[in-house]
């Protein structure tokens, strides 16, 4: 089809030039302006992406180096002081131990995530009702559930009210120690980023064809056969996505801690303390040595893993 | 055969075990929330029910004290202006990445695939300074141009899409003199329309959502998006539960109801957004 219009169409051109000398620019007006479009397109993109990606890492690169309160308009130079402030004042450093709390939660949340989407995998009744349902709590707002669980860890809140119905009274301060809080508010990140991760998997599961099933079947293998040898290769990519996801996840936690305790009893994040640091107590300079470090600490470890796992799916140039 | 009776079984008692536990939260907030403050103070537990199931106090209380409405209003302009420059710089980024050969294009697509690997919570120290420079700091500017400008998932969805329109519509258009301007309004644009439901979806529900934009740039009380509106309920309502509860259902509700409706199409959203 496209060859007929442009057989129909090209007698049509030279015939409206008068002769072969104004014919002869024209292909060259055409590939300059061709050169030109693709930037009339870019141009407002492209300059979001540098104002809003790219000079905010540049400024922050830099401001790391100085003493800058994100006010004044004098800041003075001091190589790496922000940098040796933090690895050698522990209490800076501290805070990356509880992404341990949400690294290891999020270990869980894929075993779960996987044993459900393989579960629906099969023919279940209410389907649709428990997919609905687990995977639901990813789009509730992020304040509304700091709440809601605030309130299920509340001295007589949800969670001593159950308790209190199976038999177990306890005044346990859910959130009043270190080890208790963060166990807990891991807990709500699970509650809260279980249902992506389920969705995810359910879905590869789901676009393996259903021959491979069938053929397991009559050769007889078991369910956890099925399980190890045709879901799992299956579903590599999106297990390997979702591993580097929750890594710099827990690197990053920020909103369930802030709302529910405001980084008290020992709760406080990484991001937490660099949003003090920078808005608080106004110390720009080594706020931004600490973005720093976790950038990199982000891109490294992304890094590794497409080194892991070459990823298939980066086909864009 | 009773083995498998006894998997299934265990299968069902699990999956019912997490559905109690996703919607039993959700259930009590629910419970409180038209709960009176007399009801609450003589500790008849958690999980009483309200003595009158339609008592909407509360809900008057955190629409009228809590200032929803305007933080709802907020929301929807700031919704409405940034997913739709999110459509129309992701498409025409997609369209000019795609249907264009020109000098720097990798360089131009190695930055977007860079800027998605950066997440923008490490970046807002210098980004907060470069908003604060435009005067944006504290106007609804600052989270419309900030969802618009840091959107590299849209973008993957869009080129995605564009490529299996096939370039032949194109050529098409541009022997009947489309130039392609024309091009990008005329053909690809409305072919488009599937991968713009993906956007308005997902970039939606992260809007609606987002809390830590909105806290950092917009502290006005009257600026308030329902994440930084019900996050205040905080002070004035502190012990007031069934406040705080009415609350979080009025924002949890409108999510309700889209997930409902849209189902289908979220699932999908959210699967071609996040495996891009």
């Amino acid at each position: 089809m496209t060859d007929n219009t442009r057989k129909a169409a090209r007698p049509a051109i030279p015939a409206a030039p008068a002769g072969p000398e104004r014919a002869a620019p024209a292909p060259r007006r055409i590939r300059l302006s061709r050169g030109l479009t693709p930037w009339l397109f870019l141009v407002a993109p492209l300059a979001l992406l540098l104002t809003f990606t790219y000079a905010p890492i540049a400024n922050m690169a830099a401001y790391s180096f100085t003493d800058w309160d994100g006010v004044s308009p004098e800041l003075n130079w001091t190589g790496t002081g922000n940098y040796t402030e933090l690895l050698t004042r522990s209490e800076l450093f501290e805070v990356f131990f509880v992404s341990g709390y949400y690294l290891a939660a999020s270990a869980v949340q894929i075993v779960l995530a996987l044993y459900f989407a393989t579960a629906l995998s099969f023919d279940v009744r209410f389907r649709n009702f428990f997919k609905g349902v687990l995977f639901f709590p990813y789009l509730i707002n992020g304040v509304a559930i700091g709440f809601v669980f605030l309130y299920f860890f509340q001295d007589g809140g949800t969670l001593d009210s159950v308790l209190g119905l199976l038999g177990i009274r306890t005044d346990h301060a859910w959130l009043g120690t270190p080890f208790s809080a963060n166990t807990s508010l891991a807990g709500v990140s699970v509650w809260r980023y279980l249902g992506l991760n389920f969705v995810l998997f359910l879905g590869a599961i789901q676009s393996v064809p259903g021959e491979l099933y069938e053929a397991a079947e009559i050769d007889g293998a078991s369910r956890w056969h099925q399980f190890r040898h045709i879901i799992v290769p299956g579903i590599r990519p999106v297990l390997s996505l979702s591993v580097i996801l929750s890594v710099s996840g827990s690197l990053s936690v920020f909103e369930i801690p802030y709302i529910m305790t405001g980084g008290a009893t020992g709760t406080e994040t990484f991001v937490i303390q660099t949003v003090k640091l920078a808005f608080q107590f106004n110390k720009t300079g080594l706020a931004s040595a600490a973005a720093v470090v976790l950038l990199l600490i982000v891109l490294a470890v992304t890094w590794v893993q497409r080194r892991i796992v070459p990823d298939e799916k980066v086909d864009l140039v | 055969m009773t083995r498998g009776t006894v998997a299934r079984t265990l299968m069902y008692l699990s999956l019912i075990l997490a559905t109690l536990v996703v919607l039993l939260p959700l259930a009590v907030v629910l419970l409180t929330s038209l709960k009176s403050p007399k009801e609450m103070a003589n500790g008849s537990g958690a999980l009483a029910l309200p003595d009158d199931p339609l008592n909407l106090d509360n809900y008057v209380t955190a629409f009228r004290d809590g200032q929803m409405l305007s933080a709802f209003g907020n929301t929807a302009v700031i919704l409405v202006v940034a997913v739709g420059g999110t459509i129309l710089i992701g498409s025409m980024t997609a369209y000019a990445i795609d249907r264009f050969h020109f000098r720097f294009r990798k360089l131009v697509v190695a930055l977007f695939l860079l800027a998605a690997l950066v997440p923008g919570v490490t970046t807002q120290v210098a980004t907060f300074q470069i908003v604060n420079s435009f005067g944006m700091f504290d106007s609804l500017w600052a989270p419309i141009a900030l969802y618009m400008g840091t959107d590299i998932v849209s973008i993957y969805i869009f080129l995605q899409f564009i490529r299996s329109i096939p370039v032949s519509l194109d050529e098409a258009a541009r022997l009947d003199g489309a130039g392609a301007f024309t091009v990008y309004r005329k053909v690809i644009f409305p072919l488009l329309k599937p991968a713009i439901a993906t956007v308005v979806i997902v970039k939606g529900i992260n809007v609606y959502n987002d809390f830590y934009i909105p806290f950092l740039y917009m502290p006005s009380e009257d600026l308030g998006v329902i994440s930084t509106s019900l996050f205040r309920f905080k002070g004035p309502f502190g012990a007031h539960w069934e406040t705080i509860s009415a609350g979080a259902v009025l924002v949890i509700l409108p999510t309700l109801l889209v997930f409902l409706f849209l189902q289908r199409f979220i699932y999908n959203g959210f699967m071609r957004g996040a495996t891009k």
